[in-house]
C-alpha cells in the first residue's frame, strides 16, 4: 500500500513506454489503467488512532478556547452584535437612567428628538443585552463569588450552594447505585431476571423524573428528601438498564472456562463476571454520574429551592448574570473535575484495561 | 478419491505403506492402552440444534467412542462437522440431544472439575497474574487461598513459567497465555483434559513449540487428552487415535490408529506411516472442503479471465 504514494513517479514512467510499444492484444484484457487514474489525496476517515500528545494537547486547549474566542470576540468588538445602547447620561430624556439599557434605535430616536427640541441629547455606548456579560466580568463574578462572603447578609455563599448541591447528587447516585449496580450485573448475567425487569423498567425510564416531584414532596417533605429521590428516579432506570448491556458484554469465553472449572451461580458472578466487566462499569458509572447532574437543577428547583439552583435562580431575579455564568461554569468545572479524577483513579484500579479507561 | 491409498499416490518409495500396518512396538502399545480403565465412553451422542424458526440441523448423530486412561485421541474433521460442538458436549457447555456421555464411569451433566478445558481463544482472566489464574479453579473447588497459590506455583514450575507467576496476562505471548490455560486447566486434577484447536491462533514456530510442551506435559501426568484441531500434521504427530468426523450431519467416518511409533518427534514427519496416515487423513477430509470452497485442481481455475499482458509473466 505504502508503495505507491511513495514512487508516483514510476507507474507514469511504465504507462507510457507501453504505449510506445503495443504489446498483441489479448482477448479480455482491460488495458493498464495507469494514465487515467490520478493520486488520490489521504482519507481523512479512516481506523481511528491516537494522536500525538502535544497535538491532542493543542487540540483540547483549541477545544476551549474557540467557543471562548467567539464570546470575548461578540463582547468585546462593538461592530458583530451589540444590539442595544447602555446609557450613560441620559441627559433630559424623562424615561432613562444611567445603566440602563434601551434599543439602538429608541435611542437614536430620542437623540434626534433632542436635538430638533434643543434639550441635552442622551450619551450611552453600544453594549450587549444584560444576559450577555462579557468574559472578564464573569471571571471576576467567578472569583467573587468564590472568595468573598454575599455583600447581603441573607445571601448565600456560592461555596456553600455548591457543597450542598454537591452532597445531593453523592446521596443521590450512591443510593441509585447501592440498588442499579447489582440489579444491572444480575439482569446482564441471568436472563430470566433481566426478561422479568427490563420491560418495567424501560417503560419507567421514558416518564420524566421531575413528574415525581410533587409526589416525592408528598412523600418526603421539602427539603432534602425529595431532591435525592429525584436523582436516584432519573439515574437509576437508566442505571439498571445499561450496566445489565454492560454486562451481557463479558467474553462468553471466560465465563465458560470458569464453567468448567467449576464455578458457579453467585460465585460465578463475583469471582468472574463482575471483574470482567468492572472495567466497563466503572466507565458506565462515570457517564451516569454525568447524568446525575443533569437532574440536579430540576431536583432542586423541587420543595424548597436550595443549592446552586437557588443561587442562579437568585442571581437571575436581580439581573446578576455574571454571576449566573460564573455559577454554571462551577457546575462545568465540578463536573469535569471528578471525571478526570475518576479517570486516573480508573487506570490505576484497572492496569490490564488500559484501553478501556 | 474415497480410497486415500489409489487416489492419491504417496511421493515417497515407501508409497505402499498402509497406515492400518502397525510395527511391533506399536502394536504393543495399543495393546496396553486398550487394557487400561476407560476414561471416556460416549454412546450414540447426537445433537440437533434449532433455530428461532423451529428449522432443525443435525450436528452430531450416533458418535460413539471409547478412549482410556492417559490416552492421546486428536479429533479432526471437515469445516462443520461439528467437532467443536462435541468437545463443548464433552465439557457439560452444551446440552446433548441424545445418547450417553460418561466420564470415569460417571454421566456427564454440566461442566464439572473432573474434565479440564483449554479453548481456541485466549481465556486467562486479565484482572489476575498468572499464578492467581492457576489458583482459580483450586479455589472454586474449596482449597484455601494460601494451598491454592502454593499448588500452583508447582503447576507454573512445571509449565517453566514460574518467573511470570506475578505477571498479567496480557504481559505474555501468545503461546505463554495457553500453556498457563493448560496449567490452569490441570491444576484441578481433572481426570480428561479437552482442548479445543488452542494451537490455531498461534504461528507456526510457537505452534511447534507447543506440541512438543503438550506431549511433554502429558507423559509427565495421569490424563487423557481429547485434542481439536484442523491441522492433520499436528493430529498425527500428537494422537494415540484419531477420531475423523464428517459433517452433515456429523458422524464418525473413522477411528484411525496412528502407526507413528513414540517418542514423537519433529522428525517422523518424514516417516512412511506419518505419510500414509496423514495421506489418509487428507483423502478422508478434504473430498467435502472441495465441494465447498470451490474448484481446487488447477483446471478449474482456467476460468479466470487474463488481465494482465502477454510477456508479463510472472511465473
Amino acid at each position: 500500500m505504502s508503495a505507491r504514494p511513495l514512487q508516483p513517479q514510476t507507474d507514469r514512467d511504465a504507462a507510457p513506454a507501453e504505449a510506445v510499444a503495443p504489446l498483441p492484444p489479448v482477448a479480455g484484457a482491460a488495458p493498464v489503467a495507469g494514465p487515467t487514474r490520478r493520486p488520490r489525496g489521504r482519507s481523512w476517515i479512516g481506523v481511528a488512532r491516537p494522536l500525538a500528545p502535544r497535538r491532542r494537547l493543542a487540540l483540547t486547549l483549541l477545544s476551549f478556547l474557540i467557543p471562548l474566542g467567539l464570546w470575548a470576540a461578540v463582547s468585546y468588538l462593538p461592530f458583530l452584535w451589540h444590539p442595544l445602547v447602555e446609557v450613560t447620561d441620559p441627559g433630559d430624556v424623562a424615561w432613562m437612567e444611567p445603566g440602563m439599557r434601551v434599543p439602538r434605535a429608541a435611542f437614536a430616536e430620542e437623540v434626534t428628538a433632542a436635538g430638533s427640541a434643543g434639550t441635552a441629547a442622551p450619551v450611552g455606548r453600544s453594549a450587549n443585552p444584560v444576559y450577555l456579560p462579557a468574559p472578564h466580568e464573569v471571571a471576576t463574578a467567578f472569583w467573587t463569588a468564590l472568595t468573598a462572603p454575599p455583600p447581603q447578609r441573607d445571601a448565600i455563599w456560592l461555596p456553600a450552594s455548591l457543597w450542598h448541591s454537591i452532597q445531593i447528587i453523592f446521596w443521590g447516585f450512591t443510593l441509585s447505585s447501592l440498588v442499579g449496580v447489582p440489579l444491572g450485573i444480575l439482569c446482564g448475567a441471568q436472563p430470566t431476571i433481566a426478561r422479568l425487569t427490563e420491560p418495567v423498567i424501560e417503560f419507567v425510564r421514558y416518564l420524566p423524573a421531575p413528574a415525581f416531584g410533587a409526589l416525592m414532596v408528598a412523600i418526603l417533605g421539602i427539603y432534602d428528601g425529595p431532591k435525592i429521590a429525584i436523582i436516584v428516579i432519573g439515574t437509576f432506570f437508566q442505571q439498571v438498564l445499561v450496566i445489565a448491556n454492560t454486562t451481557r458484554r463479558v467474553d462468553p469465553l471466560l465465563v465458560e472456562a470458569a464453567l468448567t472449572m467449576g464455578s458457579r451461580n453467585l460465585r460465578l458472578i463475583r469471582r468472574v463476571i463482575v471483574p470482567a466487566v468492572l472495567p466497563q462499569i466503572y466507565r458506565d458509572q462515570r457517564i451516569l454520574l454525568g447524568w446525575a447532574w443533569t437532574y440536579l437543577i430540576v431536583a432542586e428547583l423541587i420543595g424548597t429551592s436550595s443549592g446552586i439552583t437557588f443561587f442562579i435562580t437568585q442571581q437571575a431575579r436581580y439581573q446578576h448574570f455574571d454571576n449566573v455564568y460564573a455559577a454554571i461554569l462551577v457546575i462545568g468545572l465540578v463536573g469535569i473535575a471528578t471525571d478526570i479524577a475518576l479517570a486516573l483513579i480508573g487506570r490505576r484500579l484497572f492496569p490490564y484495561a488500559r484501553a478501556e479507561a | 478419491m474415497r480410497d486415500g491409498m489409489s487416489g492419491a499416490p504417496i511421493p515417497l518409495p515407501a508409497g505402499t505403506c498402509d497406515y492400518r500396518t502397525q510395527c511391533e512396538p506399536v502394536r504393543a502399545r495399543f495393546d496396553r492402552l486398550k487394557a487400561r480403565d476407560v476414561a471416556l465412553r460416549v454412546e450414540g451422542l447426537g445433537k440437533v440444534f434449532r433455530n428461532a424458526e423451529g428449522a432443525e440441523t443435525v450436528a452430531l448423530r450416533g458418535i460413539d467412542l471409547v478412549t482410556h486412561r492417559r490416552e492421546f485421541l486428536c479429533v479432526v474433521g471437515p469445516s462443520g462437522c461439528g467437532k467443536s460442538t462435541f468437545v463443548r458436549i464433552l465439557a457439560g457447555l452444551e446440552t446433548k440431544s441424545s445418547g450417553t456421555v460418561s466420564v470415569g464411569g460417571v454421566p456427564v451433566s454440566g461442566p464439572g472439575a473432573d474434565r479440564g478445558m483449554v479453548f481456541q481463544g485466549y481465556t486467562l482472566f486479565p484482572w489476575l497474574t498468572v499464578k492467581r489464574n492457576v489458583a482459580f479453579g483450586l479455589e472454586e473447588n474449596g482449597e484455601s487461598r494460601h494451598v491454592a497459590e502454593r499448588e500452583a506455583a508447582q503447576w507454573l514450575a512445571l509449565i517453566g513459567l514460574e518467573r511470570f507467576a506475578d505477571a498479567y496476562p496480557h504481559q505474555l505471548s501468545g503461546g505463554m497465555k495457553q500453556r498457563v490455560a493448560i496449567a490452569r486447566a490441570l491444576a484441578m486434577r481433572p481426570r480428561i483434559l479437552l482442548m479445543d484447536e488452542p494451537f490455531s491462533a498461534l504461528d507456526a514456530q510457537s505452534r511447534a513449540r507447543m506440541q512438543a510442551y503438550l506431549i511433554e506435559i502429558w507423559r509427565k501426568i495421569d490424563i487423557t487428552i481429547v485434542f481439536i484441531t484442523h491441522d492433520l500434521d499436528e493430529a498425527v504427530y500428537l494422537a494415540d487415535r484419531i477420531l475423523v468426523l464428517k459433517a452433515h450431519p456429523g458422524e464418525v467416518e473413522e477411528l484411525i490408529e496412528v502407526p507413528v511409533p513414540r517418542p514423537r518427534h519433529p522428525g517422523q514427519m518424514q516417516t512412511p506411516e506419518f505419510h500414509a496416515t496423514r495421506a489418509r487423513l487428507d483423502a478422508l477430509i478434504h473430498p467435502g472442503e472441495a465441494e465447498a470452497d470451490g474448484p481446487t485442481d488447477l483446471g478449474g481455475l482456467a476460468m479466470v479471465t487474463r488481465m494482465a499482458s502477454v510477456g508479463d509473466e510472472v511465473e
